[in-house]
C-alpha cells in the first residue's frame, strides 16, 4: 500500500492540479494536514482540493489566516482550516476546532505543524518544499489503511496523466 | 437617538454610544494590540477571553464618557459577523442581556457594513451611491453602496487579505506585528530606489484581487538575496516596493470600478486604509480622475463600535430590529459570483 508520494511541482497551476487530484479521491471525514513556510503554495493546493470535491468553481478559495475557517459546499463539505495565527502547540481542544475532524466534510488544514500533536493520527499530511522560486516538492503521507487506498488511487492516477503543462 | 454599539468580532472590544448615526458621544476601543505582539498575530482563544474580562468595564466606560445611563440608551446595535465566533459570542451576549434586562430594541449589524458606514460619522454630506473599498486583515472587497446596509459585491479578493499580507510580509522579514504600521513608517524613510515586485492584475474583466503572488514574490526575492541585519537601507527597499504593489493594484481595480460603475464618489475603510501611502495614492488618483475621495480618519478605519452604531441607527429608523434569538455566523464563504479564471 502506497505510504508516500513525492511530486515535483512547477508551477501554482501544477500544485492545483495535484490537490484536485487528491481532492477527487477523499471521502466524508477525511482530513488532510498541509504544511510548509509562507508562499510554499497551500491555499493553491486547497484550491484544487475544493475543485476536486465538488465545490462551485465560483466560491473562491480564500485564505482564512485571519477569520481562522472557511466552509465550502460541495459533493463533500470542506472545511477550510488556518492556524498561521495560532501559537505553537496550542490546544486546538480549547478552541473547538476539533468538532471539524470529525464531522461529514472533509477538514483541510494550513500550518498543521503548528498543532501536530493535536491532528488526529488517521490523516492525510501534505508537506511543501521551496525548491525554486516556481518549483516545489510535495511531500504526500498517508496515515492508515484509508488514506493509505487513497494515495494508492492518486498515484496510479499521476502515472497515466502528465502534470506538467 | 442614542445607540449603544457594541463590536467585537476580531481583536478589539469595542463600544461606543453615537447619537443619531452621526455624533460620537463615545468610542471606546480597548485594544489588544500589546496581548498579541509576542504571537505575531491575533490569537483567537486569547481574544475571546480577553473579550470577556474587557467587555463589561469598556461598556461602562462608553456610557460613562457619553454621560448616559443604560435607561437613556434608545437601541443596542452589536456586530454579529463575519469575524471569529467565540469573540462574536461576547459581544452578542452582552448586547441580549442589556437588551433583554433594559427592555431595549436590539438589531444585528454586519461588521462589512460598519466599515461602510464609518464615513458618515464625519462627512454627514456624503450622498449614495459610492464606491465602497473595504481593505483589512480579513477582507479586501469593492461594493457598488446604494444605501446603508445596502450593498453589491462587484469584486474581492482570491486568496490573501491586503492586511494580511501586510502581516504575513512583515513577520517573514521579522519585523512584528502588526505588519501595516511597521511597514507604512519603514516606508517612509525609503532613500534609494524600491524593489519593484511584480503587480497581480488578473485580468481586466475582473475587480477581483490576488495579493498571494506578490507575497510568494517577496519570500522568493528573499531566498535569493538573504538579508541581513546591518542591510537597512535594503530592508526599507523591500518594505517600500511591496507596500507600493499593494497600492498599485488597490488602485487601478477601485479605479475601474469606479469607471466601470459610473460612481464618482470612492470610500476607503477598513484597518488598512490608514496606511498613509494608501491615501496619498489615491487622493491623487481622485485629483486627476475628477472623483471624489473619502477615508474615515485613522481610529475610525480600524475596528470599532461607533461604525456600528451609524448602521444600527439606520436599521433601527427603518424599523428593523433583530429576536434575541439573533446568532453570530462565522465566515460565510464569499457567494458565488461569476468568475472568468478556470482552474486549468
Amino acid at each position: 500500500m502506497k505510504k508516500t508520494l513525492i511530486i515535483d511541482s512547477h508551477s501554482a497551476a501544477e500544485t492545483r492540479r495535484v490537490g484536485r487530484l487528491l481532492g477527487q479521491f477523499l471521502k466524508p471525514g477525511s482530513l488532510v494536514a498541509l504544511s510548509g513556510e509562507l508562499g510554499s503554495g497551500k491555499t493553491q493546493f486547497i484550491k484544487g482540493l475544493a475543485s476536486g470535491l465538488g465545490v462551485d468553481k465560483n466560491y473562491q478559495v480564500t485564505s482564512p489566516s485571519f477569520v481562522l475557517i472557511n466552509e465550502y459546499p460541495g459533493r463533500i463539505p470542506l472545511y477550510h482550516l488556518d492556524l498561521f495565527r495560532l501559537s505553537e502547540g496550542k490546544d486546538l481542544e480549547e478552541m473547538g476546532l476539533e468538532e471539524y475532524f470529525y464531522g461529514p466534510g472533509v477538514t483541510a488544514i494550513e500550518w498543521a505543524e503548528k498543532a501536530t500533536p493535536f491532528v488526529p493520527p488517521q490523516r492525510i499530511w501534505v508537506d511543501i518544499r521551496w525548491t525554486g522560486p516556481n518549483s516545489r516538492q510535495l511531500r504526500i503521507k498517508a496515515a492508515g489503511q484509508k488514506n493509505a487506498q487513497i494515495l494508492e488511487a492518486v498515484s496510479k492516477e499521476i502515472k497515466i496523466r502528465s502534470f506538467k503543462q | 437617538m442614542l445607540v449603544l454599539a457594541i463590536e467585537s468580532s476580531c481583536d478589539d472590544t469595542a463600544v461606543a454610544v453615537v447619537e443619531d448615526g452621526k455624533r460620537i458621544l463615545s468610542n471606546w476601543v480597548s485594544s489588544q494590540i500589546e496581548v498579541h505582539r509576542k504571537y505575531g498575530g491575533v490569537v483567537p482563544e486569547l481574544a475571546s477571553r480577553r473579550h470577556i474580562e474587557t467587555i463589561i468595564p469598556v461598556t461602562r466606560a462608553a456610557l460613562e464618557k457619553a454621560r448616559a445611563s443604560l435607561d437613556d440608551i434608545d437601541g443596542i446595535a452589536v456586530t454579529r459577523g463575519p469575524g471569529l465566533v467565540g469573540s462574536l459570542l461576547v459581544g452578542l451576549s452582552v448586547a441580549k442581556s442589556l437588551a433583554y434586562v433594559k427592555g431595549k430594541p436590539l438589531v444585528g449589524v454586519n461588521h462589512i457594513d460598519g466599515h461602510l458606514s464609518a464615513v458618515f460619522l464625519e462627512r454627514e454630506d456624503l450622498t449614495f451611491p459610492f464606491l465602497g473599498l473595504v481593505v483589512s486583515g480579513g477582507h479586501t472587497s469593492l461594493y457598488r453602496v446604494e444605501g446603508v446596509g445596502e450593498t453589491q459585491l462587484l469584486g474581492r479578493t482570491r486568496d490573501d487579505a491586503a492586511g494580511e499580507v501586510f502581516d504575513k510580509v512583515a513577520k517573514a522579514l521579522g519585523l512584528g506585528y502588526p505588519g501595516g504600521p511597521i511597514i507604512d513608517n519603514l516606508s517612509k524613510r525609503l532613500g534609494s530606489e524600491a524593489i519593484r515586485f511584480p503587480r497581480a492584475l488578473l485580468s481586466s474583466k475582473t475587480l477581483d484581487f490576488s495579493f498571494s503572488g506578490l507575497k510568494t514574490a517577496v519570500v522568493n526575492y528573499l531566498k535569493a538575496h538573504p538579508l541581513s541585519r546591518d542591510e537597512e537601507d535594503r530592508l526599507i527597499g523591500i518594505v517600500a516596493g511591496f507596500q507600493e504593489a499593494v497600492v498599485d493594484v488597490l488602485l487601478r481595480k477601485a479605479g475601474q470600478a469606479a469607471r466601470q460603475e459610473g460612481l464618482e464618489r470612492i470610500v476607503v475603510s477598513g484597518g488598512v486604509a490608514s496606511n498613509s501611502y494608501l491615501r496619498e495614492r489615491f487622493c491623487e488618483m481622485a485629483r486627476n480622475e475628477d472623483r471624489a475621495v473619502f477615508f474615515p480618519s485613522p481610529r475610525l478605519c480600524t475596528d470599532n463600535a461607533a461604525m456600528i452604531g451609524v448602521v444600527g441607527y439606520h436599521y433601527f429608523q427603518k424599523g428593523w430590529t433583530s429576536p434575541l434569538s439573533l446568532n453570530a455566523f462565522a465566515n460565510l464563504p464569499t457567494p458565488p459570483i461569476p468568475t472568468d479564471e478556470v482552474l486549468d
